[in-house]
């Protein structure tokens, strides 16, 4: 197996043939591979190596730079100190961008949608506790710094047990077993005292005093700047993981499984090897928690986690690499803000979810490869008017759709809470007519008018894309 | 002895509940391909529209019109929402459902608040049916076990006897080969999501006041649900039906057994003590555990019989 899987001839054969071959379903397979980075990337091989390492580094350097960068954006001068708010909100981003990746190793790259990747991150978390517990006491002499990476081994352990029962199947199979195995994890994490702390789960102290640089990791500055760097250890690994044999494998095997078997590979094997790996940096993700917050409870583990973790590489985009860091940005800063001004936030997230499945299963960074083509041809310009005169009607839809999801929760969540709406500081009488009127209106004129102007939009759009086609067939 | 007559009663009334909900699940499941997630929160509805129904008209008019709603409730995912994403492919079916869990969930919290609803037993049903030794079965529950046994025959009949229920059967196994014969598919998949529906709505309504009605209720019940799904495997009704009853029995059962796997070992001379995990594991008694045992179950079974206990198939 492990030879097979380290020729690269041999998988770059199935994917070109599998290209050439049948159907709707290779035909999206080859869609994505043309959006596919790698591939991009192997066509710029021909180019000099100096601009080539250009071309590779330059994402990750910008990635870097923005992530250093960020907190001191936000740097309070008058108090001379980092907002608080915001300096935790961008370390939960790094982790999630690290847990949505490395599910996205399974959903997006394997075609495993697993409900239990909260289990080998919450896992990783709970190793931790423990390895700072017994670092704290002098028992184990690893640097803060490595930390993670004994989170990873943790993870990668308990994704080797978890994946041996879990690999066996594949599909909504797959989905049942682990949504099984995550119940079950739950359950005995609030259930067991020693290892999982029971309900309340386990605390430790992170100031463990041995680290590579010196740091003492008191303040969260130094704790954010370990998780960027973790992040882009793991993000380099994930992203590299996506054009070896075993991720290009993965994708045969998401895309047409019996083919792959044909060929000669083990699809249980290749699914194994997948979720161990993700097990890894999902482990990782976890210790970096632990780290953070200094406590893990069952909250790591349970089934609320991983959905988020879908919810990210969905909305996103499951189909490219940077689909998941942007839905993790995305989701975290829409955690972190919008649920605390709403109570509705779940209702949002179920809309936005439902809508992305139903018009954009590709998700936003799909959203905008589709762009490219037309982008390629230089014809953008012919999309923008329609586009600008779709955005008042949506904005109207939103604004309805909002305010009737608002009234009705302050009818009963906020009457209960005993909170009042208010408006750019004006009160608003949630029993009076009007609000309700006015959002009603909002919505169905709205939804009518942005019915209308899809429509348009589709149009224009269906003759710029078989203009294309008929450009690239006469070329 | 006692206990145990006691205990099987309990756990036939929770096995046939349970049976409820999994038979549309399986159904839906082994048809459609989809994995209704929304199918506990379908459950929920069910309960806090008799809740509310009943406040207005009554108990039993409740019992008729909360499931017909859901049924309806059903229906309209499928043909608005399902038949739409169906194009893209199983797994996108998958997460429309999931997105509805949290729309419903939330939207249940938005129109009757986050505390449990005061939805009692109907007067007419609140007195003891019997007692054995000294304790009493709540006429309620025989209710309960009537409306399932009930619901069970009558969805065997439809399945076996009628026309539909013939189509039925075929499109489960050969959707390519009905569909040639005239017969619109999609239509059948109308029928089953918005009896599945109808189903759990009907669960939802004699559970919601046994157990009880609340915004929880949904994610207490769904994960149980699938577990029964799987252990029965797929595309088997039968299987499904003696999952129900046996996850039904065992956490009735587990929570009366007061011994730890450290009991049945002591009169081999071994003791074991609670001073790490897999001591705690060993020695924490059944009755504590309760919860966990059907997950366990699962896993063994998904070891030893991947498909399932009467599954006809691998998914």
């Amino acid at each position: 197996m492990s030879e097979k899987l380290t020729s690269p001839a041999r998988a770059g054969e199935v994917e070109t043939r599998s290209v050439e071959g049948e159907g709707d379903r290779v035909g999206t397979y080859a869609k994505m591979l043309r959006a596919d980075p790698i591939t991009l990337t192997r066509r710029y091989a021909a180019t000099s190596p100096a601009r080539r390492a250009g071309e590779v580094l330059l994402p990750w350097l910008l990635a870097l730079a923005v992530a250093v960068v960020l907190p001191w954006l936000f740097y309070d001068f008058h108090h001379a100190r980092h907002s608080g708010f915001a300096l935790s909100m961008f370390s939960q981003m790094g982790m999630m961008i690290i847990f949505a990746l490395s599910f996205n190793m399974l959903m997006g790259q394997a075609g495993l949608l697993s409900f239990c990747h909260s289990v080998l991150f919450g896992f990783g978390g709970y190793s931790t506790v423990h390895f700072l517990d017994s670092a704290g006491a002098g028992n184990l002499p690893v640097p803060m710094e490595l930390m993670p990476l004994l989170a990873g081994f943790s993870g990668l352990g308990l994704a080797i047990a978890v994946g041996y029962v879990a690999s066996k199947q594949r599909s909504t199979a797959f989905a049942m077993i682990t949504l099984g195995i995550v119940q079950l994890v739950t359950t005995a994490a609030t259930m067991f005292h020693h290892f999982f702390g029971g309900e309340g789960g386990i605390k430790t102290d992170r100031e463990i005093g041995i680290s590579l640089f010196g740091l003492e990791y008191a303040k969260s500055i130094e704790v954010y700047y370990l998780i960027v760097a973790w992040m882009m250890i793991a993000a380099i690994a994930m992203y590299y993981h996506t054009g070896t044999p075993l991720g290009r494998m993965a994708n045969a095997c998401r895309d047409n499984h019996e083919r792959a078997q044909f060929v000669g590979y083990d699809p249980r094997m290749v699914r194994f090897l997948q979720f161990a790996l993700s097990g890894f940096f999902a482990g990782i993700g976890g210790g970096l928690f632990a780290i953070t917050y200094e406590i893990v409870t069952f909250d790591a583990v349970a089934a609320p986690l991983a959905a988020n973790a879908l919810l990210m590489a969905y909305i996103g985009g499951a189909t490219t690499f940077v689909g998941p860091v942007l839905g993790a940005v995305l989701i975290t800063a829409m955690q972190s803000g919008v649920s605390l001004m709403s109570n509705s936030w779940l209702i949002y997230v179920g809309v936005l979810f439902i809508a992305m499945v139903t018009f954009a299963p590709a998700g936003l960074t799909g959203i905008v490869l589709a762009h490219a083509p037309i982008a390629r041809a230089g014809m953008l310009r012919r999309l923008l008017v329609p586009y600008l005169r779709m955005v008042v009607p949506a904005l109207l839809v939103l604004l309805g759709f909002v305010g009737l999801v608002e009234l009705s929760s302050f009818l009963t969540i906020g009457a209960a809470q005993g909170k009042q709406l208010a408006l750019f500081g004006h009160s608003l009488a949630i029993t009076s007519t009007t609000p309700w009127l006015v959002s009603l209106i909002c919505l169905g004129g709205g939804g009518y008018w942005l019915s209308r102007e899809a429509t348009r939009f589709r149009s224009v759009w269906d003759d710029l894309s078989a203009g294309l086609r008929t450009a690239s067939a006469a070329r | 002895m006692q206990i145990g007559l006691i205990s099987l009663l309990d756990g036939l009334v929770y096995g046939m509940l349970l049976f409820m909900l999994a038979s549309g699940l399986t159904l839906i499941l082994s048809m459609m391909g989809v994995l209704n997630f929304a199918h506990a929160s379908i459950y929920m509805l069910g309960a806090y529209f008799a809740y509310q129904i009943g406040r207005w008209v009554g108990f039993w008019p409740a019992f008729v019109l909360a499931p017909v709603l859901c049924g309806l409730i059903g229906a309209a995912i499928e043909v608005w929402g399902l038949r739409r994403v169906h194009h893209n492919g199983h797994i996108a079916e998958l997460l429309f459902t999931f997105g509805l869990v949290f729309i419903i969930g939330r939207a249940v919290q938005m129109a009757w608040g986050m505390l449990p609803m005061p939805y009692r037993v109907p007067a007419g049903l609140d007195f003891p049916l019997f007692s054995l030794y000294g304790e009493n079965f709540p006429a309620y529950r025989g209710f309960m076990l009537l409306v399932s046994a009930g619901m069970l025959c009558a969805t065997w009949l439809l399945l076996k006897k009628t026309r539909i229920g013939l189509i039925i059967q075929a499109s489960l196994t050969h959707p390519g080969m009905v569909s040639a014969l005239g017969h619109n598919v999609p239509r059948v998949f109308t029928i089953v999501f918005a009896g599945g529906s109808f189903l759990a709505g009907l669960a939802g309504v004699i559970a919601g006041n046994y157990l009880t009605t609340e915004s929880g209720m949904a994610d207490a019940m769904g994960p149980i649900v699938f577990v029964v799904v799987i252990f029965g495997g797929l595309g088997s009704l039968a299987g499904c039906f003696i999952a129900s009853i046996l996850m039904g029995m065992v956490q009735t059962f587990s929570v009366v057994i007061d011994y730890s796997f450290a009991d049945l070992v002591k009169p081999l001379g071994i003791t074991l003590t609670a001073n790490n995990l897999l001591g705690e594991i060993l020695t924490i008694p059944v009755s504590r555990i309760g919860p966990l045992v059907p997950y366990a179950l699962l896993i063994l079974i998904l070891l030893f019989r991947p498909r399932g206990l009467l599954g006809t198939r691998e998914t």
